[in-house]
């Protein structure tokens, strides 16, 4: 008899399960500690999106489990990888601000039948590592190469390169000079200046005696920022007429309050800012700005967590809430569509999103408030990163 | 011959904000006894406080230095009552629990009422821009914290060496209970300098804001900064404090000038050094 009501129980249970089921997502990113504003990010463009498109894919419902890496920590994140796979049975992984973080992540996607969607994490390596890894935020390949042709343009011929000695920095120079010296201009000198530095006008004037006509920077958006921004004003080399180049960590949207009149002026290229003028931004800004409680935390890795979570939910439709990583990652291959950023498409090859690229100038809006202004746009650009990798 | 001045500069006026901000660190740990690792968290309040009056009340800058600087004094003498008095002459284990742990609520309170973002001080008109000196130029406000800076150093060196609560700080530090014996009322000396070194905290705070910007981490974020300043000049010591913050400032922004690419490694490297070598510091008193 016991027998019998255990059978019919489970009977019950897996005939449940493919009717309507709850289908777990787990995100991973900073959702505490120094970088808790972007894993704020995620939170509002993962929430924007459900609040938009609803909490269920066909019968099945959809559920976001939330785990907290507050600096990068490849072992930590591993290990809450592992848990959500394990003990929480995700179907999905997704999230990862850091780099290091998603790269240790990916040799578990395979057993764990597990796609892994990266809503920031930068670096161009980390689509190589797994065949079921899919991006939908930016390399700084993708948001640096682009600079180089308007510096060129600008009639800057002498840059220096100033970054922050770490894995984005360093790819930042690299896909910077490699766009420069293509256009025919010249790095005189390549700056690596350790993360922890607080003070910059030794840089600055390292900058000023080697007489460039521009510089270009890469520092990770957040403290610092405000501190090189300074300095490049107090030391006077803006009145000096020095060029400004950087891609848009530098002036993110919930900095540029902070930065004020010292980001006046300066150019960068981005994959998206929040003023960006189009309906489904404004759908987008609206619903993630009640997500987030203050509109003005709202910065850049809400998109990538808003179109990663677009990319998510067309895999559970295209697999019907089956667990099956290959067919879900196929299914995304070629994927295109109007993100609030812009038209986006998933590249079939790289897995990583093509995207339009801005030319934005930090300007005062009529409210005295300071918006990244786009002037230019570079169409469908792919990661050139993955180029040089080979 | 323009570097070299252009170096020393620099190191000048970063020597002279490390100065402002570890010197009440420095009367804590030396003077008082007390590891407080969550001078950094006082610090902060301070900023914060003088970033809410002059950008959300619109307040002078002097105004707003003084709000800050008594703002949190107030905030911390409660804590000194509450909490402090427990660990003075505490093992140093149970003191670094107790600071950090008050650290991290401070991180969690400012985070939840002001939220991640930066907050900037705005300066006054006097303040803001550059001076030219001839050969490069520097920020105005730099000057003001080199200026800050000198004459903190003056007038703690006078409070402790010429004056007589001097006098009753130095009894009460050297031997409490003779002190007390003698009709010193220590816990009021205690509490008075507790208060000192907080507001010199919460001036630091404000005063580097530009080099260091308030935000909720500051608190953890440049700690270990001002805890190799004090350990390298002696606990304790204004002059000692005054000359490692001079010789690290001056490395470090060498260092950055010259070969970046080494980072702090040097800093670190003179810091070993002068550990070894004086291991109570530059100036250490000897207990």
């Amino acid at each position: 008899m016991k027998r019998t009501i255990i059978a019919a129980l489970a009977a019950l249970t897996i005939g449940g399960a493919a009717q309507a089921d709850t289908i777990k997502i787990g995100v991973i990113g900073p959702f505490s500690g120094p970088f808790a504003l972007q894993g704020k990010n995620f939170k509002a463009g993962i929430d924007a999106y459900m609040a938009l498109n609803g909490s269920k894919v066909g019968d099945d419902d959809i559920e976001v489990i939330y785990r907290d890496v507050p600096q990068p920590d490849p072992a930590q994140s591993k290990a809450l990888a592992q848990e959500l796979v394990v003990k929480e049975g995700v179907q999905y992984l997704a999230g990862f601000y850091f780099t290091p973080d998603a790269m240790a992540v990916t040799p578990l996607l395979e057993q764990a039948n597990v796609p892994l969607v990266i809503m920031n994490a930068a670096t161009s390596a980390i689509v190589t590592k797994s065949p079921l890894v899919v991006r939908t935020s930016f390399t700084l390949w993708q948001t640096s190469t682009p600079i180089a042709k308007v510096a060129k343009d600008a009639g800057v011929s002498k840059v220096i390169s100033v970054v922050s000695d770490y894995g984005p920095g360093v790819d930042a120079e690299n896909a910077f000079k490699t766009g420069f010296e293509a256009a025919g201009g010249q790095i005189v000198e390549a700056i690596r200046m350790p993360l922890a530095t607080n003070d910059f006008s030794p840089i600055m004037q390292r900058i000023k005696d080697s007489g460039a006509e521009g510089v270009f920077a890469f520092l990770p958006s957040g403290p610092t920022t405000l501190g090189f921004v300074k300095a490049f004003n107090e030391n006077g080399l803006k009145d000096a007429g020095i060029k400004f180049f950087a891609p848009g960590d530098l002036t993110q949207e919930s900095d540029l309050p902070a930065l004020g009149d010292a980001a006046l002026g300066i150019q960068t290229t981005f994959h998206y800012a929040v003023s960006h003028d189009s309906p489904e931004n404004k759908t987008f800004v609206e619903a993630a700005g009640k997500a987030i409680g203050n509109p003005a935390e709202l910065s850049f890795p809400s998109v990538g967590a808003y179109d990663g979570m677009h990319v998510v939910y067309k895999m559970i439709e295209a697999t019907g809430g089956e667990q099956d990583a290959q067919k879900a990652v196929d299914a995304v291959k070629g994927l295109a569509w109007t993100s609030p950023r812009g038209p986006v498409s998933i590249d079939p090859e790289s897995r990583h999103i093509t995207q339009n690229i801005y030319l934005r100038e930090v300007t005062k809006a009529e409210d005295g408030s300071y918006y990244n202004k786009e002037i230019t746009t570079f169409e469908k650009q792919g990661d050139p990163g993955l180029a040089a990798l080979k | 011959m323009q570097t070299v001045f252009s170096i020393a500069v620099d190191a000048l006026a970063y020597g002279m904000v490390l100065f402002v901000i570890s010197i009440g660190l420095s009367v804590t740990m030396g003077l008082m006894r007390v590891v407080n690792l969550a001078h950094g968290a006082f610090a902060m309040i301070g900023g914060y406080i003088a970033s809410y009056a002059a950008r959300d009340l619109g307040l002078g800058y002097g105004l707003a230095v003084l709000l800050a600087v008594f703002g949190t004094i107030v905030i911390a003498v409660p804590i000194e009552r509450l909490l402090y008095r427990r660990i003075y002459g505490a093992p140093e284990l149970t003191q670094v629990l107790m600071t950090i742990g008050i650290t991290f609520c401070i991180i969690g309170i400012a985070n939840y009422a002001f939220g991640p973002t930066l907050k900037t001080i705005p300066l006054p008109p006097g303040l803001e821009g550059s001076v030219d000196l001839g050969f490069r130029s520097i920020a105005t406000h730099r000057i003001f914290a080199i200026l800050c800076g000198l004459s903190v150093a003056a007038a703690l060196w006078y409070l402790i060496e010429r004056t007589g609560f001097g006098v009753k700080l130095r009894a009460a530090v050297d031997d409490a209970a003779m002190a007390a014996a003698l009709g010193v009322r220590t816990e009021i000396v205690y509490a008075v300098s507790f208060a000192v070194a907080v507001g010199l905290a919460a001036l630091g705070g404000v005063v580097g804001a530009e080099l260091l910007p308030v935000e909720p981490y500051y608190a953890l974020r440049y700690m270990v900064t001002f805890l190799v300043v004090v350990s390298v000049g002696g606990a304790g010591s204004i002059s000692g404090a005054l000359i490692a913050c001079l010789l690290l400032g001056g490395i470090d922004t060498a260092g950055r000038y010259l070969v970046p690419e080494f980072g702090e490694f040097f800093f670190y490297l003179a810091v070993i050094a002068i550990v070894c070598v004086f291991p109570r510091g530059l100036a250490g008193r000897i207990r």
